[in-house]
């Protein structure tokens, strides 16, 4: 059975995104086709087709595709997607952007966020901000998918000598058109790949707090993140948020600090592997969900803890 | 300019939900419910346009049950103009409701669809994204800026790395993300008043669409409950469980 996974990237590199929706796609079928559809984007195609397990990258190069448009991507997904039984993207504001407008210009469901797959048609995927998992069957000709990036193993970047060929671009569609892009600029670790990750709350009280979070996160080459009510506060910008309509991270060592830990943030961090909670409020629900729960003063323990790291060997 | 907003009744946002013990679904039975949170921000933002002269009328529209005339009232009551009650009482999925939608865009031609990232029950993120498909319109997805102008509207979106501007065409469909506005407190004169306004019903079939699920729901779970940890005095002890426990650092 052939499988269309649909890169994400910014024309230079391929994201680390799609490394787990290509072993998905792997569960599903032999014959995994990556799409890099893009504007001089070769360098992309070339590091797609190296990708541990894809079988064939299809090119698709025009100046309408350079910003990812759904409106000018999903025709073209559609095109490459002629024969196949599945259509993957992961499950990124990229792939929740893009996936159901193709979905639905192909006439089929689209079953997101998939966690596990079952078999060729039976997936399993959250839902209730996690509190729920439901085994979801698809009937559908065309299984359209989004993968849960922390619930696959990426896929190995290396090692893969697929074809690349070239896919004629569709005609642009000019509905919408790119106007700007402000990314927050950072040296740390991703998000949603980092081994560990530091998250801040309300409890840090200002933007300016945060401060105490990054003198820990360059010791351990950690990401920051926080909860919703430290974006909504404007204490650090909106790609920072964990929970249900922001980041599903899953690192190493999550450690949260001044998070009471509302469901919608448990959502996107509760299969971390270890984690942590610093709160001076003992009845915190995060420390439901802590393997190490820790009742302080942020101020104080901070601090602290960033020395006490300096004294490990 | 004419705003559609379409909303979802769903489990109230504080509700703690639990899974139906044989394992058919969550459990709904006297359970609180109401406007989608998403879907309320849809609503303050499509009134917040029309108080500042951008918009004539807001009108709500929401598919399902009877009981949903409970959100559109609510929608009412924060101010939007008239609303629809399209009455389907079988399971319905994004890609029905999207087509459902896409026939109520052919009687109201609107300027702008602004509905709801995505529902806090399903989690699906679709419906939007289908009905731009549908309709052959642009999509402006996750919303937390919308500035309508000239035939135009400029979206500020929150993705992945940041924010990202998209200047749409109109007629446009945008989804709302968290921190497009919050939605006002209704007072109860207002209330009052919601229950005067024109809320009009039609049955799904007469719609024409297929409103039937594609994907069938075997089984709902209970997620792995994480084994209760310990709690650590001191910063010490933490530090030292982490490294000679966990092993993380």
């Amino acid at each position: 059975m052939s499988v269309l996974v649909v890169a994400e990237h910014d024309n230079r590199r391929l994201s680390t995104s799609v490394l787990p929706a290509v072993t998905a796609a792997g569960q599903l079928g032999d014959e995994v086709t990556l799409l890099v559809a893009g504007h001089d984007c070769g360098a992309v195609a070339e590091a797609a087709s190296a990708v541990a397990g894809v079988k064939r990258v299809l090119l698709a190069d025009a100046p309408h595709f350079e910003h990812g448009l759904a409106e000018e991507l999903a025709p073209l997904v559609v095109k490459a997607a002629e024969g196949a039984g599945y259509v993957l993207a992961p499950a990124t504001t990229f792939g929740k952007n893009l996936l159901p407008r193709v979905a639905a210009l192909l006439d089929v469901a689209q079953v997101s966020d998939i966690v596990k797959v079952v078999s060729g048609d039976i997936f399993v995927r959250p839902v209730y901000a996690g509190n729920a998992l439901a085994t979801v069957r698809s009937a559908d000709p065309v299984k359209v998918l989004t993968v849960r990036t922390t619930a696959f193993d990426p896929a190995a970047g290396a090692g893969g000598s697929a074809a690349v060929e070239e896919l004629e671009a569709t005609p642009a569609a000019g509905l919408s058109e790119f106007v700007e892009r402000q990314f927050s600029e950072s040296e740390r670790p991703d998000l949603t790949t980092a081994r560990v990750v530091i998250s801040g709350g309300r409890g840090l009280g200002t933007a300016e707090n945060f401060k105490l979070l990054e003198d820990i996160a360059d010791k351990l080459d950690a990401a920051i993140g926080a909860s919703r009510a430290a974006v909504d506060a404007g204490y650090v910008p909106n790609d920072y948020q964990v929970g249900q309509t922001g980041k599903i991270v899953a690192p190493e060592l999550y450690i949260a600090v001044g998070i009471s830990g509302a469901i919608q943030h448990l959502a996107g961090m509760k299969d971390s592997k270890v984690i942590v909670a610093i709160n001076k409020d003992e009845e915190a629900p995060i420390f439901e969900v802590a393997d190490y729960g820790l009742v302080a003063d942020l101020f104080e323990a901070l601090p602290a803890f960033s020395s006490a790291l300096d004294s490990l060997d | 300019m004419k705003i559609l907003v379409p909303v979802k009744r769903t489990i109230d946002a504080n509700v703690r939900v639990s899974v139906r013990k044989d394992g058919s679904g969550v459990e709904t039975a006297n359970v609180k419910m109401a406007m989608n949170p998403f879907c309320e921000i849809a609503v303050e933002e499509a009134i917040r346009l029309k108080e500042a002269g951008q918009a004539e009328e807001v009108v709500l529209v929401s598919i399902g049950t009877a009981k949903c005339e409970e959100v559109l009232r609510h929608g009412l009551a924060m101010g939007a103009d008239r609303a629809l009650l399209v009455e389907a009482d079988a399971e319905l999925q994004p890609l029905g409701v999207a087509k459902a939608l896409q026939a109520v865009v052919g009687k109201e031609s609107p300027d702008l669809v602004i509905l709801g990232k995505q529902a806090i029950d399903d989690d699906n993120n679709q419906t939007g994204q289908m009905l731009a498909a549908l309709l052959g319109w642009a999509q402006g997805t996750f919303a937390s800026k919308i500035e309508p102008g000239d035939g135009r509207v400029k979206v500020t979106r929150e993705v992945d790395g940041g924010l990202e501007t998209l200047s749409l065409t109109m007629p446009a469909v945008v989804t709302t993300d968290l921190r497009l506005n919050e939605p006002r407190y209704i007072k109860l004169p207002n209330i009052m008043k919601a229950k005067k306004k024109p809320l009009d019903k039609i049955a799904g079939d007469e719609l024409g669409v297929d409103l039937s699920p594609r994907l069938s729901v075997t089984a709902v779970a209970e997620p792995p409950v994480r084994s209760g940890g310990v709690r650590v005095e001191s910063v010490e002890e933490l530090v030292d469980k982490l490294h000679n426990e966990a092993k993380v650092i």
